[in-house]
């Protein structure tokens, strides 16, 4: 098991440097400079004063220069300061943001996971059945339905008519006021309606894996042995088949890390939420190209430690991968 | 602080929708919180060195100039209680107002002025607002409420440059004689100023919150509270604005005609409406001989039905622009050369021009090559996207073919705008709030960073923008600004197309707003809720 664990890190080396390499240049390649937009048809700015910007910035120094130093202080997490007037240290501006999207992004998984899975579970024990369909119809408008349409129906239904949950943002104007239990509440209330979007495709997708997964362990000679040994049908369902069938399930979960990771990018410009996704689009706007490569390479370093993750609970799940150290990944 | 920004509300005074309780029926009262919506975050808190709309926004509230624009967006004393001009027109002495206080309690003085005029001239300052400083040739205290500027000609627009934000010296002094950045000080975040509001605080991405200060010069403001809730997504703001939970924001052309036309909104929230400061324009790149004829040019103007764009894509919510200025204005000159939607004269001037025969495809030839260009314009702008799409059928009905090329901002203005290649572009102006446009139309001003894009030339204008620039004298200035637009309008260098309106829109719970030449906002501090009527308490 160990073994695999290292294994699997180093892997994951040259691919990080790669991310690095990759995103950098696409960056540099990009036409338009940071100092355009800082000062757009402003009727008042003069190219001298431009210059003053490019150089305060270091960008009249070769590319090579560029990107060595940037790669020198990735290694000590250091990502440089905001090309924005604010000047902040990038690493800051992440870091006040990272917890509210990992917490939105942990929220999601809980909850794909546990109403996917039931979900599969119950479409596959009663395959055919009038439940069946239903869900089947319910996962197919789920692969089909737009996010922002579904994001902006849910939000003029229950905020706007019914009014019973916020529209938009983290916390209501007078959070500070509360009570201790109403500011829980609160918290909660804003956050049902930007997870419940952001969960529903996967969710989908998950159940129908779950469900399909099932339905071939179902067939498998050691279900049939399960029942002739005389043990209940729940027994055999949860013991022998849902513990089998959640192998690609659990692998897909982790998987599913960098979508949500990128979906983070238009739920929290929806839903006004201040994380990394909402740093990342107006970084993107606004061309503050420090942010933006820290956005890059923590998303990725997100994502494939996602993938390991995935890796090892696919190594807890299914022994045979633990014990010969052989396993494959994907 | 409008003189030199891109946003100044400024308008003439159409306006619809009086507030449906008269004056008169309650007292003005201390007390709510107005909330508006944000679609960005603010970057900073010296707005001196940020030029994004919201920072200025907030940055307005919390600082205050030498002196301000009114109602009627003529220049007011604020900090200062009056200003002389020398009879050479070249020495401006400002004269504060005594017992203003900054926000910690410290006297605002002429060494504040002072200050704010070495910063902005420091070359160290990452700010787009240092040029009318650099003009200034001698700068004196003459004593603690007396402040002297010597320019070394006479600049008209120095004294609305004097609206810029005045930092207080006894905070940022030592740190910037020091070599600190400014932007990393403890003002930039939690900034201390001398106008009618006091930062509270700023939660990045969410909101940013400002107090009354009590201790304003000008009395305390009625509103206790006003909150900018940030939230980067248009139709959300709409709908937290349809559920009340925004006081204010502003409307886009379909928002104002079609969706907010029910009685629920009208009883909740007045619109008001009024000519914003700005102008779209058809421009061309007069490096193109084809473009350097001023036949085909007006041509175009012919061809294009600008009431056509105003009705169909502003939804009425405009109006045709004539030249360069916003009517209403001191300097607008309103009877000048028009060009009425005429596509035989169009196609009698292109003919003239040379353009006579038309190809299989009833495209106009001239020489063996047909008449054909591509219009560039920035993405995210539909009003911008359907007047290209307009622009291009027009013209396709005198025979020319235009191809419509859509460029994400950055890449715009670099790789098209600042190195020239470009054949028509579809653009705006934000103006000032004096007719000085020295830099948009100088024949000097074309470098690759300089704001002449199409490269117009013409010796006349070059004399007149340097000779409007060089009096005080409003007569003198009108006269010289209207010969000026009398060329725009007889040569066309770029189609002059429309004038948008804004349409901002306040709850109704608010009273006080009186819709003026300079938009709404001016007396932002005596805008009040009755107290029966109030929402918030904290």
């Amino acid at each position: 098991m160990l073994a695999y664990l290292v294994r699997r890190l180093l892997i994951s080396v040259p691919l990080l440097l790669g991310i690095l390499c990759l995103s950098f240049l696409m960056l540099k390649l990009a036409p338009g400079e940071p100092t355009v937009i800082q000062q757009d048809l402003q009727a008042r700015a003069t190219g001298a004063q431009r210059e003053t910007l490019r150089q305060l910035y270091g960008l009249d120094k070769p590319i090579y220069v560029q990107f060595w130093n940037w790669i020198s202080r990735v290694a000590r997490l250091d990502f440089g300061r905001s090309y924005m007037p604010d000047g902040r240290r990038v690493i800051d501006k992440i870091a006040e943001r990272i917890p509210i999207t990992l917490g939105l992004n942990v929220l999601e998984l809980i909850v794909i996971f546990s109403v996917a899975v039931p979900l599969g579970i119950l479409s596959a024990s009663r395959q055919h059945s009038g439940f069946d369909k239903a869900t089947t119809v319910f996962v197919f408008v789920g692969f089909a339905t737009p996010d922002f349409w579904l994001a902006l129906l849910l939000m003029i239904l229950f905020g706007v008519q019914l009014g019973w949950l916020p529209i938009s943002g983290l916390r209501s104007l007078n959070f500070e006021y509360l009570p201790f239990w109403a500011q829980v509440w609160d918290l909660l209330s804003h956050l049902i309606l930007p997870v419940l979007v952001a969960a529903f495709g996967g969710l989908a997708y998950l159940s129908r894996i779950m469900r399909g997964s099932l339905l071939e362990v179902i067939r498998q000679d050691y279900m049939r042995t399960a029942r002739a040994k005389g043990l209940p049908e729940r027994a055999v369902l949860f013991k022998h088949g849902v513990r089998n069938a959640l192998i690609p399930v659990v692998t897909l979960l982790g998987l599913m890390v960098p979508g949500l990771l990128g979906g983070s990018v238009f739920i929290e410009t929806v839903y006004a939420i201040p994380g990394m996704g909402q740093l990342f689009v107006q970084s993107a706007f606004s061309r503050d190209e420090p942010v933006l490569m820290a956005l890059v390479v923590i998303g990725a370093s997100l994502s494939l430690l996602g993938n390991i993750l995935a890796d090892v609970s696919y190594g807890l799940v299914d022994p045979r991968i633990r014990v010969s150290g052989q396993g494959v990944a994907e | 602080m409008a003189g030199l920004l891109l946003l100044g509300l400024a308008a003439c005074s159409r306006h619809e929708a009086v507030p449906e309780s008269a004056a008169g029926d309650s007292a003005p009262a201390y007390g709510d919180t107005l909330v508006e919506a944000s679609i960005g975050d603010i970057s900073g808190l010296i707005p001196n060195i940020t030029s994004d709309s919201s920072s200025h926004e907030v940055g307005g509230l919390i600082y205050s100039g030498l002196i301000r624009t009114d109602k009627n967006l003529r220049p007011e004393g604020e900090l200062a209680e009056g200003w002389d001009v020398s009879p050479d027109e070249l020495t401006l002495t400002f004269h504060l107002r005594k017992g203003v206080k900054w926000q910690d309690g410290e006297p605002v003085t002429a060494r504040d002025v002072d200050f704010t005029y070495r910063y902005m001239v420091d070359p160290k300052t990452p700010t787009a607002y240092g040029e009318p400083f650099r003009q200034i040739r001698k700068a004196e205290i003459v004593d603690p409420y007396t402040y002297r500027v010597t320019y070394e000609k006479p600049y008209a627009p120095a004294l609305l440059s004097w609206g810029t934000w005045i930092l207080p010296s006894h905070i940022l002094e030592a740190a910037w004689k020091a070599g600190v950045d400014l932007r990393t000080t403890r003002q930039n975040r939690s900034p201390v100023g001398s106008g009618p509001y006091v930062f509270k605080e700023w939660k990045t991405g969410e909101k940013i919150v400002l107090e009354s200060y009590h201790d304003y010069w000008e009395g305390r403001p009625f509103l206790n509270r006003v909150v900018y809730r940030i939230i980067p997504d248009q139709s959300t703001i709409f709908l937290e604005l349809k559920a009340k939970n925004i006081d204010m924001t502003g409307l886009t052309p379909i928002q104002y005609r079609r969706q907010t036309d029910y009685p629920a909104f009208r009883k909740a929230f007045n619109k008001y409406r009024y000519l914003s400061n700005s102008y779209a324009y058809l421009g061309f790149n007069l490096r193109d001989p084809r473009f350097q004829d001023k036949r085909v040019r007006q041509a175009f103007a012919y061809a294009i039905d600008r009431q056509e764009i105003v009705d169909g894509v502003l939804l009425g919510l405009g109006q045709v622009a004539v030249g360069p200025y916003k009517p209403g204005t001191w300097w607008f000159k309103p009877d000048v050369k028009t060009y009425p939607f005429d596509p035989a004269r169009a196609k009698a001037l292109l003919a003239e021009a040379g353009w006579k025969e038309t190809n299989a495809d009833g495209v106009l030839v001239r020489d063996g090559k047909p008449f054909s260009f591509t219009l560039r314009t920035n993405q995210g702008n539909q009003v911008r996207q359907q007047t290209a799409e307009i622009i291009q059928r027009r013209l396709r009905a005198i025979g020319v073919d235009v191809k419509i090329h859509i460029v994400e901002w950055a890449a715009f203005i670099n790789t098209f705008i600042r190195k020239r290649d470009f054949e028509a572009i579809l653009l705006g102006w934000g103006l000032g709030l004096d007719p000085d446009q020295y830099e948009i139309w100088n024949s000097k001003m074309t470098g690759p960073d300089e704001l002449n894009h199409i490269s117009y030339s013409n010796p006349r204008v070059d004399a007149l923008l340097e000779a409007g620039r060089r009096t005080f004298d409003e007569a003198k200035r009108k006269a010289i600004y209207g010969e000026f637009q009398d060329i725009m309008a007889e040569e066309q260098p770029v189609v002059f197309l429309y004038v948008p309106d804004a349409l901002p829109v306040v709850s109704s719970r608010v009273r006080g707003i009186e819709p003026a030449p300079a938009g709404i906002s001016y007396n932002f501090t005596k805008w009040y809720v009755p107290t029966d009527e109030q929402r918030y308490t904290r």
